[in-house]
């Protein structure tokens, strides 16, 4: 049996412990804003925080998430209401959208330790985020957005 | 393409629709060329059955079922903003479902040729406009007073002197006994409230909180996973294989040959069907397979590449197109350029790789998957297995891009063939490496295009094309060219290009091909229109100034006149390098100029791609806004990043470690403009991408003197 915690909430799974995390939160746990892309962490769609470090998921061995805090895009607010989740709305970041949880999580984590990114922060925090549509720009706007919206929340 | 007759009786009159009292179905004609059908009779006329395209029950509550796929081009908000103008209801009450594939049904659902809006407006404002009418009769005859006194608004008929009012929900029953009237009252543009306007995507809130379901996120109860290993080079077959360190895996449950008829080819593969996804990949690892591949191994990208120079130089190919007389002009000309464009291989590589759930049962088959084209799935799966289509039923979920790839058979076909071997419905996933190797591919392309310039002016263009065609796997005639051979070229050119010719060279490889985001645009707009900036620089001609001469048509000019205005084209400096490029299809004309200039890095750097679409009718301009943004990337990527290279009939790319893709650093600014007027709707999901890699190419050669003919190519070295 292995311990997890995910979004605040703790497991017990019965699992493979090389089994990668992205595996374990989609199918045994049955969370599936997390998205397989690559399964070798070279396109972020996997993204989850593990311990408020953005992480990939489909390289990430259950025996390592054992016992850690993992956030996955469901945890990432209450009611879709993080200045990156606004943002994104109201600049109409997603296109088929299969990409953009793992963009969210990792704006996430730059968000958080940078609270106002310039293009090149959010180029090197966003590199390893690939997004087929051809979001970036979007994104690049969002994500100033919402370091305005942070900043403006922040006030009050 | 306006509706030629609407059946005004029986139209509301359809059975089985328990909490919908008003019902209006549409037809949509694969070519949208046909009536629009609301009415039960004319739908049993031409063996169709009625669907419920457009319902509101007596609540008020408005659903329609959106018969095409949303993979990112947005119908899941446009389509509503269709029907809620002319129905005259809030877009926030305004549900969709997804259609399933049924063109007895529906007609036409391949959301493929950037078809979604131009192939169905006009039917869907319509059938929203009749559906207003008659409601705003029943509140008329209610109150016994003229219609030409009552307004719809907001899901309410309004009475205007006594501002009495019905909502649409205690009308239902009453205008479902009416009969239409003939002349039906369209709005005048100048009077949408929601079309053409930049309103928000609703399927946007589900995309950034995890909620929607794509195909990998659907879940049945007692449902397997499977992997297969296919053959790797795509049409060998299966010697033999030892299954067993396979199902020593824990959760590995059964392993077996699975072959997948692909038109007349067949796909050999072996199958692994586990508990959870990662004990199928797992239980794969430890598969040992034999394959009987032979005859394949000379696939060689480096023989493609040189076979079609041979060709070009020697073969003068199956005529296309001729228009006066190229060949005897080219021949007495003195001033004349001989050169050939080339393009790559390409993957798809949609964000979501290749995967479906399928549910056979003896007597039923249900699937459920990104798809795009759910009335042809449904056709092949009741041929295939010979079940009748009423019990084939085909779901589209949410796409995770699609780009050609998911409008195509063979992945749910094989879901198919696999759960009914195992007797339970089943998810197969492909690997990132599947979805990227296994093709089909968008082919490379080579032409050669030959023109002459006399007096600053074209006398003669020649083109001749080399590569695979969609079609001939699919049966199509060995003896014709392909019928898209001029796709991606601009058609006002044939109205003052006196002696033009296009012909196509049979290139026959075992490699499967398919539609890429565009087509043939996509590899042709290349080739064609940096022939034509080859051909201004021959004529000592500005690049804009030459098709401003070229493509004499109003809309072609206001375009160009855009172009010009938006990129400050006249102001431009000499240190930084301009490229143009205007190509056409899918009824949409778009033009793109790229600025590029010297970095004190020293490399060539994209600072800004200014487009200009004419899409002529149009729903939401931020939707168009960001497919081209998109088209833009998906070309840079195409045009300087990946491509798929075959070694001794292996695909050497594996996965976005080695077929790379454009990241955030890599995406230039860039700027969409739409042009305003009134003709007939266009695509918008595709036309945006063939124009950048030639305007990208002619800045590079603005700005370096160097003509890049050849894709891709390292913007690094440029």
């Amino acid at each position: 049996m292995i311990s997890l915690n995910v979004n605040g909430k703790q497991h017990q799974i019965d699992a493979d412990p090389n089994m990668p995390l992205l595996w374990a939160i989609r199918d045994i746990l049955g969370l599936t804003g997390t998205k397989y892309g690559c399964g070798a962490a070279q396109c972020g769609a996997c993204t989850v925080h593990m311990n408020g470090e953005a992480v990939r998921s489909c390289v990430t061995k259950l025996n390592r998430a054992a016992g850690q805090q993992i956030v996955t895009i469901e945890g990432l607010s209450a009611n879709n209401n993080h200045p990156l989740q606004l943002a994104w709305n109201e600049l109409n970041v997603p296109q088929c959208g299969y990409c953009q949880s793992g963009q969210l999580m990792s704006a996430a984590v730059l968000l958080r330790e940078n609270l106002n990114p310039t293009d090149q922060d959010i180029d090197d925090a966003m590199s390893g985020n690939i997004c087929r549509c051809g979001t970036y720009q979007r994104i690049r706007a969002a994500i100033h957005k919402a370091a305005h919206i942070q900043q403006e929340a922040a006030k009050i | 393409m306006e509706p030629k007759e609407i059946s005004r009786r029986n139209f509301i009159r359809v059975s089985g629709l328990a909490s919908a009292a008003l019902c209006l179905g549409v037809y949509f004609p694969a070519s949208a060329k046909e009536e629009v059908i609301v009415s039960k009779a004319a739908a049993d006329a031409r063996g169709i059955e009625m669907n419920a395209w457009l319902q509101i029950d007596t609540d008020g509550k408005v659903t329609i079922t959106d018969h095409r796929a949303e993979m990112g081009q947005g119908s899941f908000q446009s389509v509503p903003q269709i029907v809620a103008e002319e129905l005259e209801v809030d877009l926030k009450d305004v549900n969709v479902i997804f259609a399933q594939g049924n063109p007895k049904k529906y007609g036409s659902q391949i959301t493929g040729g950037s078809s979604t809006i131009r192939g169905s407006y006009k039917q869907l404002l319509h059938l929203s406009a009749t559906a207003r009418t008659v409601l705003i009769m029943a509140a008329a005859n209610k109150w016994a007073v003229p219609v030409s006194e009552c307004y719809a608004e907001s899901g309410n008929v309004i009475h205007k002197p006594s501002g009495k009012k019905f909502h649409y929900g205690e009308l239902v029953v009453d205008a479902s006994k009416l009969e239409a009237p003939k002349e039906i009252q369209l709005k005048k543009i100048s009077e949408y409230k929601l079309i053409r306007k930049p309103l928000n995507r609703r399927d946007t809130p589900i995309k950034t909180n995890g909620e929607a379901i794509f195909g990998l996120d659907k879940r049945l109860p007692g449902m397997l996973y499977a992997v297969v290993e296919r053959n790797p080079r795509m049409r060998g077959t299966l010697k033999s294989f030892d299954s067993t360190a396979a199902l020593k895996v824990p959760g590995v449950k059964k392993v077996f040959k699975v072959q997948m008829k692909v038109y007349d080819t067949t796909r050999d593969g072996v199958v692994i069907v586990a508990t959870s996804t990662w004990a199928a990949m797992q239980g794969r690892k430890a598969l040992h397979v034999v394959w009987d591949d032979s005859g394949f191994e000379h696939v060689n990208t480096i023989d493609i590449v040189k076979r079609q120079e041979e060709l070009l130089k020697t073969s003068e190919g199956i005529s296309f197109k001729t228009q006066g007389d190229p060949d005897g002009v080219l021949k007495q000309s003195s001033n004349t350029i001989d050169v050939i464009y080339q393009t790559p291989y390409q993957a798809h590589s949609a964000m979501e790789p290749l995967n479906c759930i399928a549910h056979y049962q003896p007597d039923k088959i249900e699937v459920w998957g990104p798809i795009q084209a759910p009335d042809w799935i449904q056709g092949n799966l009741s041929d295939e297995f010979k079940i009748p289509k009423e019990n084939v039923v085909v779901n589209m979920t949410f796409l995770g891009g699609g780009f050609g790839r998911k409008a195509f058979l063979d992945y749910p076909y094989e879901a198919t063939l696999i759960s009914k071997e195992i007797g339970a419905p089943v998810q197969v996933v492909w690997s990132r490496e599947d979805d990227t190797t296994q093709g089909p591919f968008r082919p490379g392309i080579a032409y050669r295009c030959q023109g002459a310039i006399a007096n600053g002016e074209i006398s003669a263009i020649k083109f001749r094309v080399a590569g695979q065609n969609l079609d001939h796997w699919q049966g199509g005639k060995r003896d014709k060219p392909n019928s898209s051979t001029d796709e991606g070229f601009v058609k006002p050119y044939f109205n003052s290009i006196k002696n033009i010719s296009f012909s196509d060279i049979n290139f026959e490889l075992p490699i499967p091909p398919m539609w890429w985001r565009s087509v043939y645009a996509s590899t042709h707009g290349f080739g064609y229109e940096s022939f034509m900036n080859e051909m201004a620089a021959l004529a000592g001609k500005d690049q804009l100034d030459f098709r401003r001469e070229y493509l004499k048509d109003e809309r072609c000019q206001k375009l160009i006149d855009r172009m010009e205005e938006v990129s400050g084209w006249k102001s431009r400096k000499k240190n930084e390098g301009y490229g143009v490029a205007i190509t056409e299809c899918f009824n949409t004309t778009v033009g793109q100029i790229v600025k590029v200039s010297r970095h004190t890095d020293g490399k060539v750097k994209i600072d800004q791609v200014w487009a200009v679409m004419d899409c002529g009718w149009y729903v939401n301009p931020d939707i168009i806004r960001a497919q081209v943004e998109g088209s833009v990337l998906m070309a840079l990527g195409a045009a300087t990043i990946h491509e798929i290279t075959f070694k001794d009939g292996l695909p050497e790319q594996r996965n976005f470690y080695n077929y790379l893709m454009p990241r955030m650093s890599d995406m230039p600014p860039v700027e969409v403009h739409i042009m305003e007027n009134t003709a007939d709707a266009g695509g918008v999901g595709e036309p945006g991408l063939p124009p950048f890699s030639p305007a990208l190419t002619d800045a590079i050669y603005d700005l370096t003197g160097n003509r890049i003919r050849k894709l891709p190519f390292d913007m690094n070295k440029v």
